[in-house]
């Protein structure tokens, strides 16, 4: 009985702490009416990063700044925008650090090289091994 | 040539191992720097953030006059700090303009009761629009503006007393 009273009144209990002065940005947890603007808005937020949380993508975080960039970003695509312009937009005033996908500058080439390279080297070390196995001779191992 | 090809796996992992050992010794920044900085500032007009004080538009900050904007909010602990040294600021000269991030008009008010008023005016940027519009990412942050309505510095965090000096010499020389 106890526990259901307490449950109960959990229940009721408001979460003063997180309770902001000021109502969330207009499209911060509300989607876009248009369902096709919504998606393209929505992967797109999941590919900018959080700017106070870091390592989050602003689709992620229930930060108040992510909160609003969503809302940046629902409404910018709402006008006609395109998500590259919408990305170009953040990265020109926060910097490449802000897209979760990296142009390919000279920074950032290993990024794209060192799989081909590792890929590369796996199927040289591989052949290599079975033509060894195929001719017989396998060097006394 | 099989040795050498034996080894390498464990120096490789040894490498990686080294570097992620230097970068744990290395400082840690999480400051993200505005790249917004020698760009003019993005047409804005935001209402006043509390009854008595204008509201703050990009013309008011294009007067011929450098201006210091300050990004702060009444719910920000760490401007609470910086309060006396922006009226110190103000006291030698520098013109101290603000933009109060997601904050409601009576909470701006007791914030200047209680800390003190620097600002010659203050907009109120109700879902941070003006602050990611210049590459802003917290508060409180700064944003140094020639008399051309150019920003020339961005400082993050709070101002201390040690900046003082630097900054009056350098509102001095931007026009």
């Amino acid at each position: 009985m106890m526990r259901r009273v307490l449950l109960v009144a959990l229940v009721f209990a408001a979460p003063l702490a997180a309770q902001d002065a000021v109502p969330p940005a207009e499209y911060a947890y509300r989607q876009l009416p248009d369902a096709r603007a919504e998606a393209e808005a929505h992967a797109l937020m999941t590919t900018l990063r959080c700017l106070v949380c870091q390592g989050q993508s602003i689709a992620d975080s229930d930060a108040a700044l992510a909160g609003d960039m969503r809302s940046l970003v629902r409404q910018r695509i709402a006008a006609g925008e395109t998500p590259d312009q919408v990305r170009a937009w953040l990265v020109d005033r926060y910097g490449d650090w802000v897209s979760y996908d990296p142009p390919l500058t000279p920074a950032t080439w290993p990024l794209w090289a060192a799989p081909i390279a590792l890929l590369g080297l796996g199927g040289w070390l591989a052949a290599r091994k079975l033509r060894r196995k195929r001719s017989g001779t396998g060097d006394g191992e | 040539m099989k040795r050498v090809l034996l080894w390498t796996p464990f120096a490789l992992a040894a490498l990686l191992l080294g570097l992620m050992l230097a970068r744990l010794d290395a400082p840690h920044d999480e400051t993200i720097a505005s790249q917004w900085v020698d760009k003019p500032m993005p047409a804005f007009n935001l209402p006043p953030a509390t009854d008595g004080i204008p509201g703050l538009a990009a013309a008011d900050l294009a007067t011929g006059e450098p201006h210091l904007v300050n990004i702060f909010a009444s719910w920000c602990v760490p401007c609470r700090v910086e309060a006396p040294m922006l009226e110190t600021l103000r006291a030698r000269g520098v013109r101290v303009v603000g933009i109060a991030i997601r904050d409601t008009p009576k909470d701006v008010a007791s914030f200047l009761s209680e800390y003190g008023n620097p600002y010659a005016r203050i907009g109120s940027d109700v879902d941070s629009n003006v602050q990611i519009a210049i590459g802003s990412s917290g508060v409180p942050e700064s944003f140094l503006v020639d008399g051309k309505g150019i920003v020339r510095e961005q400082i993050q965090g709070v101002i201390l007393e040690s900046d003082v000096d630097r900054i009056v010499a350098k509102m001095k020389a931007m026009r």
